[in-house]
């Protein structure tokens, strides 16, 4: 930081470009600059402090300008995957706007995986690729793809700028569009020659389109008809997804929800939304959710959705959970994502945190002028849904010879004191990692939930590490996923992250073989995983530190070594039970109520 | 159930690919779909011909409002309002039919606006029942080529479609 004493000492030349930058310079220019300067410029303008990126030949320029700025720091990744993961995990943990700069052609095909796993999660990310010299575009130049068309299904907006009179302006764009309404990813995609040409630059102030406004304020009278139905609620349920973590409407969930004393339950996406460890959580829902959780989904009688969209993991067969008669109220801020798969009765579409601010508002002032109470009595609700939580509650069979993963997950968050940033990548591990580790804070759980992209872990684990370089991060994987991207371990040394990779190895593509065994008489075809690498010796080849664990006697000991080399990344290899299962379970096309739990419970009905 | 929807978009390149991309993606499907640039020439007006339930109609409807360049969407079916389609059909036109098809052409108030030795083209506008109907009344033989623009709609009275 500088302070005004070191301002006064600086030499007049330094002093002069001292005081421009802190006038207008950084949005405004008298003489011409070239276009990738602009796009440093806007990068700056819009306060970006990391920029995860590859070069190539047609960003060429825009490196050249990184190389000779300050502004923000240019992560180099190992592969254009990684860097829109980490820009996007960047994006999830501090809710600002992940940014991420790849080259043409392969450059660009290679982030695609990444900006539609953003997309399916509406996570806010500004994607630069670079394009071909505007007279080579169409004309199968070098390292020349469609960027604008091969992404169109899967941004929120993207934009080809062919005159860099425009890049300002665009980025600007890209910014607004990305962050407001239903977040998204935006692609812009800028030929080499717009990067070389010069312009005076002018960074807006503001954004006004004609064809994009999103709704901010839910309408009132549907608030007050919702505070209404959820006041006569005789069996409340509250349902909250991914949404409230984006649209930051923990706190004012927690309020409402803490005011009524209803059950809260959580999406996988939603996970943090509400704390786990609070009386009135009754965890996860879902295919793969707990028993109390999805009883109560099923059986309530009035159901408000918030930042949810009642997808078919969420509420498996949609013909099963219309059989139960409620009413349903759902706020979102995407109108499409109301009554699409569920038709719902009371629609709000408004930022999740406005409208439940609105709600609490109304409904305290419902409580003080009321002279009785105003709640029904859910009192018999409630024990029903104790009851529930005593039939399966989680339990998993323990063993002293082999680790159950199970077990290292409730570990690892006894030793992270529940704390931890937790990125997973996609399959039984991450099922595990979001039934066991308790995140009483939002934007702490960061996996790939739409998408289910395997491969996003350690990139995740990269972008929350850089966001938060002392906090504690850990990544749990499984040795399939990790693989997709293992590459990135070089990214780790080369600026020194203290990641905890935490590698449930059962030598299965665990959630395939899951699969096999139930719904294919165990042919287990290609979900055995031979020739695995000495994850020690790999880790150890980049200079991390690396360690097997065999034993479940071990476990516990060998987090606490690893959390505790503060400054080192520490790769964890567990060495877990092949042949464990993920319970409960509701069966691809069943009703969310219609749940498998597990072998031990089976018999014991 | 069939419905006509206008859009307002930004004219700009790529927007009817992001219209036509969303009716793929989604599984929507196009019956017609008619575009060109309105008064104002930044912006175009498309009309787009479809059929589905009340609750894919409502989600083409919100789907296309959530694409960042359109402005405005109407269903007019919503409403009153007029739907026209312009056809181009050349027919065989040899001596033995070219008073029938003469004949035919004024039945349905279409124009003749091709003359040649062996055939006509003629050009004729109207809902596409209309258009359908003078198909099916002429004789199949006798039809050489068709060419048709798909429906425009606009609604009736006051039902204007305008930022």
């Amino acid at each position: 930081m500088a302070t005004p004493a070191k301002n006064a000492k600086v030499n007049p030349v330094s002093a002069q470009t001292q005081s421009e930058s802190i006038s207008d310079s950084h949005k405004k220019t008298t003489h011409d600059i070239s276009g990738a300067e602009i796009v440093i410029r806007c990068l700056n303008a819009e306060k970006v402090k990391f920029v995860f990126g590859y070069p190539g030949g047609a960003v060429l320029h825009i490196y050249d300008e990184i190389y000779k700025q300050n502004g923000f720091k240019h992560i180099l990744v190992r592969h254009e995957q990684a860097a829109v993961h980490a820009a996007d995990a960047f994006s999830r943990s501090t809710g600002e706007v992940g940014v991420a700069l790849v080259t043409s052609g392969p450059g660009a095909t290679n982030a695609i995986t990444g900006i539609a796993t953003a997309f399916m999660d509406s996570v806010p990310l500004v994607v630069i690729s670079g394009q071909v010299p505007v007279p080579a575009i169409g004309l199968d130049a070098f390292q020349e793809v469609d960027m604008v068309g091969i992404t169109r299904p899967c941004v929120k907006h993207n934009f080809l700028v062919k005159d860099v009179r425009d890049i300002a302006a665009t980025i600007k764009k890209a910014f607004y569009i990305a962050a407001t309404g239903r977040p998204g990813p935006v692609v812009v995609d800028i030929p080499k020659d717009i990067t070389a040409h010069k312009t005076a630059f002018h960074y807006p102030e503001s954004v006004e389109m004609r064809s994009y406004n999103p709704v901010l304020k839910g309408h009132s009278g549907q608030i007050k008809k919702a505070i209404k139905l959820l006041l006569e609620a005789k069996r409340p349920m509250i349902y909250t997804g991914g949404g409230l973590v984006l649209g930051d409407g923990a706190a004012e969930l927690v309020k409402l929800a803490q005011t009524l004393n209803y059950p809260v339950t959580n999406t996988l996406m939603g996970l943090g939304g509400y704390p786990a460890t609070d009386k009135q959580f009754v965890g996860m829902l879902g295919m793969h959710g707990t028993y109390e959780a999805n009883m109560a989904m099923q059986n309530c009688d009035v159901l408000i959705a918030v930042g949810a969209r009642f997808d078919d993991r969420v509420i498996g067969n949609p013909k099963h959970f219309l059989g139960q008669k409620r009413t349903i109220i759902h706020i979102d801020v995407d109108p499409s994502s109301i009554s699409k798969r569920v038709k719902v009765d009371v629609p709000i579409v408004g930022h999740v945190q406005s409208v439940l601010a609105d709600m609490n508002t109304l409904l305290d002032l419902e409580i003080n002028q009321a002279d009785r109470p105003i709640k029904n009595d859910i009192s018999d609700w409630w024990s029903q849904i104790n009851e529930w939580r005593s039939v399966h509650g989680g339990r998993y069979e323990m063993s002293d010879t082999v680790i159950k993963p199970q077990y290292v997950i409730e570990k690892l968050c006894e030793v992270t004191k529940g704390e931890a940033y937790v990125t997973s990548d996609v399959g039984q591990h991450q099922m595990w990692a979001a039934q066991y580790y308790k995140f009483d804070k939002p934007r702490r759980w960061i996996n790939s939930g739409g998408l289910g992209t395997m491969g996003v872990g350690l990139p995740y684990a990269m972008g929350c590490q850089f966001a938060d370089k002392d906090a504690q991060v850990a990544c749990v994987t499984g040795e399939g996923s990790i693989q997709m991207n293992i590459q990135e371990l070089s990214t780790c040394a080369q600026y020194s992250l203290p990641i905890k990779v935490i590698l449930l190895n059962n030598r299965y593509l665990g959630m395939v073989r899951q699969w096999q065994e139930f719904f294919y008489q165990n042919r287990y075809a290609e979900s055995y995983m031979d020739s695995l690498p000495d994850f020690v010796k790999l880790a150890e080849s980049y200079g991390h530190v690396g360690m097997q664990i065999t034993k479940p006697g071990d476990v516990e000991g060998a987090l606490v070594e690893a959390f505790a080399k503060k400054d080192r990344f520490v790769f964890m290899d567990f060495i877990t039970d092949q042949a464990e299962n993920v319970f409960p379970m509701v069966e691809n096309g069943r009703g969310i109520s219609e749940m498998i739990l597990g072998k031990s419970h089976e018999e014991k009905k | 159930m069939k419905h006509i929807i206008s859009i307002l978009i930004e004219n700009e390149a790529g927007a009817l690919s992001r219209v036509a991309g969303l009716f793929s993606a989604r599984g929507y499907n196009i019956e017609s779909l008619t575009v060109a640039a309105t008064e104002d020439v930044t912006m175009s007006r498309m009309t787009i011909v479809t059929s589905g339930s009340d609750e894919v109609i409502e989600q083409i409807i919100k789907q296309l409002n959530k694409l960042i360049d359109v402005i405005k969407v109407l269903d007019l079916n919503d409403g009153k309002h007029i739907e026209r389609e312009l056809m181009l059909v050349k027919v065989k036109a040899t001596a033995p039919f070219r008073e029938e098809m003469k004949r035919m052409c004024d039945i349905f108030r279409g124009r003749i606006i091709d003359v040649a030795d062996g055939s006509f083209t003629i050009e004729l506008t109207g809902s596409g029942t209309k258009l359908d109907a003078f198909i099916e009344s002429l004789d199949k033989t006798a039809i050489l080529e068709t060419v048709r623009t798909g429906a425009s709609g606009i609604g009736r009275g006051d039902r204007i479609l305008k930022i």
